[in-house]
């Protein structure tokens, strides 16, 4: 039985009844200004989608065609939200002997190439685990040249989000970030809100734990200011203020970890109460679109139950 | 149900006594050398297709959650030997009242008949029994059973058994909130911490979790083959080794924890590595 017989259900999607000022973290290091028109990797088989690019109004809108899929997935069955912990960079550089930092480089190409399939192949929302509140305790050196590369990686993509039709969303908290990413990331929000082909969350500063306590202290203030009573608090209210409402879709419906790590690391903790969770060797600056796929098959032969049973 | 108690008590007497003893203590050894788990949890999935297994074709019996009973006792055995101190169980999902109402009927019956059993296991390990989530949906029979063991099992201190029941892990966090909501409303109109300090901490959550009882654990163990937590120890799953396995849980053997814990002895490192980070 495919898990196709069973919604999903209405809880797993949100529509947000109020809109928080974001002022998330950015993530993307080291993007490449490769436009449609660039050759595509050899590796990509399959029919590139053809796109055309109105802009009216200051907004950009995009026409794809369809892509056909790899051989053994189906469309019908691709996942609405798919969520990425991008785990093995500095693995991978000193593997090859080299700086850190060249390994955050390579894991942008990556994450590069991911964002093309999602948006070719249909899925709605792709949720990338960039930088974790952990990861301040990282080397400052490191810090650092990551925020620059984030920095520069948003400027330099902004244009590129709109014609790929990409809404970027950031989630996380801010209070360290240097108020000239903060600035850039509010224009980059603003400037790609109306983008509908793909949202693309990055978490950065992000802690599945904090998304629930900040979710906690605004019902709180509520409460305490009298707009709710405490037996209002559900589920559904809790779900509201979190972090991911920024999104129709704000759970995942599958999580992909790289490295060989088996662990989920404090990463969307309330929204994968159900996600099906996919755990690969590879270190993501190698994962690639053969392990996309092997994923995306994994997923779609899996049977989602939700606590039920299937007859 | 006679031949099932026969069973269930010919497999706990085969662990705990023989040559299969004796190959047991060899091989806990082994794994000694390394790092043992404080905490392992189970997710409990495949007890129905055990059932279809045994009986093909028949009407749904009690034989999966009865195999499914034995074989929690003989996990707890196993990590009672080892030095694994917490034991978390998924019984019983909130999510499970979904299914049809003679399946659960089946489920709950098959639960309350293991509580004396349960009891004298206990208290013959001398393990504390802590029931973890809202038993509100229960009839009174089960909320007065399951009170009775944990009061037998209170006073022992030096393993806990957690069976999570009518439990997920959304409806932990929501109580959490609600409990600490509420506290700091208390808090604010008797003005107490006149600092102002009515900011709710993590550790206000955690203290209000059904979880509270236990630390995190450090491997989470899902039978039947499925890949994802189902709304289980999502809190406490941050750091923890997930470890997926084919087997059946009324199914599952000694050397399916070996080689979890093997696994996780595997992963170890990086994990203590990123531990030390965090203190420096």
């Amino acid at each position: 039985m495919l898990s196709l017989r069973f919604a999903v259900p209405t809880a797993n999607t949100l529509i947000p009844t109020k809109t928080k000022p974001k002022s998330g973290l950015v993530v993307q290091t080291g993007w490449k200004q490769t436009g449609l028109s660039s050759s595509p990797p050899k590796r990509y088989d399959y029919k590139l989608q053809a796109a055309t690019t109105d802009i009216t109004d200051g907004r950009a809108s995009v026409e794809d065609k369809e892509v056909e899929l790899p051989a053994g997935l189906s469309r019908e069955l691709m996942p609405k939200h798919v969520a990425v912990i991008m785990d093995g960079n500095g693995r991978w550089a000193r593997q090859r002997e080299l700086p850190t930092s060249a390994g955050h480089e390579a894991g942008v190409k990556s994450l590069r190439e991911m964002v093309e399939l999602c948006g070719q192949w249909g899925i709605q929302v792709l949720t990338v685990f960039a930088f974790s509140s952990e990861n301040w305790i990282r080397p400052k050196v490191e810090v650092n040249f990551l925020l620059s590369l984030f920095e520069r990686a948003l400027k330099s993509e902004m244009e590129s989000f709109g014609r790929s039709g990409i809404r970027i969303s950031v989630i996380g908290d801010s209070s360290k970030l240097p108020a000239s990413l903060l600035s850039l990331i509010n224009e980059v929000e603003e400037t790609t809100k109306n983008n509908t082909r793909l949202q693309l969350i990055v978490a950065v500063s992000y802690s599945g734990k904090y998304d629930v306590i900040q979710a906690c202290r605004s019902i709180a203030e509520r409460v305490k200011d009298g707009q709710i009573q405490l037996e209002d608090i559900d589920e559904g209210l809790i779900e509201q203020e979190l972090e991911t409402n920024c999104t129709e879709y704000p759970y995942p419906d599958l999580l992909i970890r790289t490295s060989g790590e088996l662990r989920v690391s404090n990463f969307l903790l309330w929204q994968l109460a159900y996600t099906e969770l996919f755990f690969t060797q590879e270190l993501w600056p190698d994962f690639g679109k053969e392990d996309f796929v092997e994923a995306l098959s994994s997923y779609q032969q899996r049977q989602r139950r939700y606590g039920g049973r299937h007859s | 149900m006679a031949k099932e108690v026969m069973s269930g008590w010919t497999r706990v007497g085969n662990v705990s006594r023989g040559v299969s003893s004796v190959i047991r203590e060899c091989i806990f050894g082994v794994l000694r050398v390394g790092p043992i788990p404080n905490h392992i949890a189970f997710i409990m999935d495949g007890n129905r297709r055990y059932d279809k297994k045994q009986n093909p074709g028949g009407a749904a019996v009690s034989g999966g959650h009865d195999a499914a009973f034995w074989a929690l006792v003989a996990m707890v055995m196993y990590c009672y030997e080892l030095g694994v101190k917490y034991v978390t169980a998924y019984a019983f999902s909130i999510d499970n009242f979904k299914r049809k109402s003679e399946d659960v009927q089946i489920l709950m019956d098959s639960m309350l008949r293991k509580f004396d059993l349960l009891e004298k296991v206990a208290i013959h390990f001398a393990i504390r029994v802590h029931f973890a989530g809202n038993l509100g949906p229960f009839n009174n029979e089960f909320r007065v059973s399951a009170m009775k063991l944990m009061e037998a099992t209170a006073g022992y201190s030096n393993s806990l058994l957690t069976i999570c029941v009518a439990y997920t892990s959304r409806d932990e966090i929501l109580h959490a909130i609600e409990e600490s909501c509420e506290q700091k409303c208390i808090d604010h109109v008797r003005e107490i911490n006149s600092d102002g300090d009515h900011i709710i901490k993590l550790m206000d959550l955690e203290k209000n979790m059904y979880m509270a009882v236990a630390p995190d654990p450090d491997i989470i163990i899902r039978t039947e083959g499925e890949n994802r937590l189902s709304n289980f120890l999502l809190w406490q799953s941050c750091g923890s080794h997930l470890c997926s396995m084919s087997v059946l849980w009324p199914e599952i053997e000694l050397w399916n924890l070996v080689l979890a814990i093997l696994n996780f002895q595997k992963h170890k490192p990086y994990l203590e590595r990123k531990k030390k980070e965090k203190q420096v």
